[in-house]
């Protein structure tokens, strides 16, 4: 029963990997970014890592997305039209 | 280089790459075995030292080298894009406009929630030698916590609430603190950040020696360092512009 | 056979690279260097899982004694994620200093441009 959790766990990590790189739009990705993270720590907790699922729920579901999202809007700014 | 070339050279990569992960994935010990020599080393040293969180001991204590590595790089990825976010010559700040306001709800339920995300912050912080967490997460916690003003209510109201110039005095100090407590292990212990202060008993809050104070250390500069980052890309997204040319 | 969580690991490394070298833009690089980092933090992770042992915190529930998970390479991989954000945010500040001299962010069309 605990390693289907942990496959489970892994298989939704792949395919929420897959659809972050795959999302072009860089701001619909930093929202993917977040779910991404959220599922990475429910793996690491999964994993027997309350550390580490701490640490990467702050970071990067919270700190990343954030920064790519003021990235995006102050990029906006200075981008040309676009071909 | 063409999209096509690039492609096809990072196949063949790519390719050479995963035969040899394949390879040193067959050869691995199996998952989820209970052959872990590392382990059985470090739980003993962290029973040995009176520290319950075993990862905390090993950052802190048995590692702690390591930890001091990681914190400088931090501090200089801070100073390098702060220094790559740094006004140019042809910028300047643009006085900040209202801008759309937020709905009341959501301003009520980030006035309540800053609050209790700060005391989380400094919980998991003061409480890492005994229950999983430490300087880094909650540090970085906290940082969130800080910019909850900003979601609630506006770039103004972050900006009041947030001197900046305490923030980077703060993460110099949580740096300045690790490097201090490493040297007075050496002069009191005999080797760089060894764990001099009394050990205490297990579980209890005053004990585990120097690691709950270098968890502290190190909360205080990653929650002022992030700060400090995230200060930079705002400022860059909400005030920052080029002056028209000519 | 290759068990599954490595094979995941090397998946999202390599996944990580592929988003790198089909990027239009270099944020959406920036994303899949940080998707190719947590790659390895899954790799560190499952070398030390233990099936039936619980987390290395002692406390009154686990008493000293119990099996519990590798501990060091939580430890590598803790302090991995926080510096991995703050890399992420240096290529980010590189990517706006990139928008701000050339006016694009697009990788293809940025070979073309002499400063």
């Amino acid at each position: 029963m605990a390693e289907l959790i942990v496959v489970l766990a892994l298989a939704l990590v792949a395919v929420a990997g897959t659809v972050v790189v795959r999302t072009r739009d860089p701001a619909g990705q930093a929202v993917v970014l977040g779910g991404y993270g959220l599922l990475l720590s429910v793996l690491f907790v999964v994993l027997q890592a309350p550390d580490v699922a701490l640490s990467q729920v702050a970071v990067g579901a919270a700190v990343v997305p954030l920064m790519v999202l003021l990235t995006i809007r102050a990029i906006g700014r200075y981008q040309g039209p676009r071909r | 280089m063409t999209r096509t070339a690039r492609t096809i050279v990072f196949g063949v990569g790519a390719l050479c790459l995963g035969v040899f992960l394949v390879l040193v994935f067959l050869r691995m010990p199996e998952f989820g075995g209970s052959r872990h020599a590392y382990r059985d080393a470090s739980v003993g040293a962290a029973l040995r030292q009176v520290t319950p969180n075993v990862v905390a001991s090993i950052n802190f204590d048995q590692r702690a080298l390591d930890t001091l590595g990681e914190e400088i790089i931090l501090f200089g990825s801070v100073i390098g894009a702060a220094t790559l976010l740094r006004l140019g010559e042809h910028e300047r700040r643009r006085p900040l406009t209202p801008g759309e306001s937020v709905l009341p709800s959501t301003r009520l339920l980030g006035y309540l929630l800053l609050p209790v995300l700060v005391l989380l912050g400094l919980d998991v912080i003061a409480h890492g030698h005994l229950t999983p967490g430490g300087g880094f997460q909650g540090g970085v916690v906290l940082a969130s916590g800080v910019h909850l003003s900003y979601l609630a209510g506006s770039y103004r109201a972050l900006r009041r609430l947030r001197p900046l110039d305490w923030y980077n005095y703060a993460e110099a100090l949580g740096a300045g603190a690790f490097v201090a407590l490493g040297c007075a292990g050496m002069v009191a212990g005999g080797a760089f950040l060894a764990n001099f202060l009394p050990h205490g008993q297990f579980t209890q809050l005053f004990s585990t020696g120097t690691v709950a104070v270098l968890s502290i250390a190190v909360g205080v500069a990653v929650t002022a360092g992030a700060v400090v980052l995230l200060a930079q890309f705002l400022e860059q997204a909400m005030a920052v512009q080029a002056e028209e040319a000519g | 056979m290759i068990p599954f969580a490595y094979a995941v690991a090397g998946y999202l490394l390599l996944l990580g690279c592929y988003g790198v070298v089909r990027s239009h833009d270099l944020v959406h690089t920036t994303v899949c260097v940080s998707v190719a980092q947590s790659g390895t933090y899954v790799l560190l992770l499952t070398v030390g899982y233990q099936r039936g042992a619980t987390a290395p915190v002692f406390g009154s529930s686990t008493p000293p004694g119990t099996p519990v998970v590798d501990p060091v390479v939580q430890a590598l991989t803790l302090t991995d994620i926080v510096v991995g954000a703050t890399v992420t945010a240096l290529l980010l500040a590189l990517a706006l200093q990139v928008a701000k001299r050339h006016g694009t962010v697009d990788p293809d069309q940025l070979n073309s441009l002499r400063g």
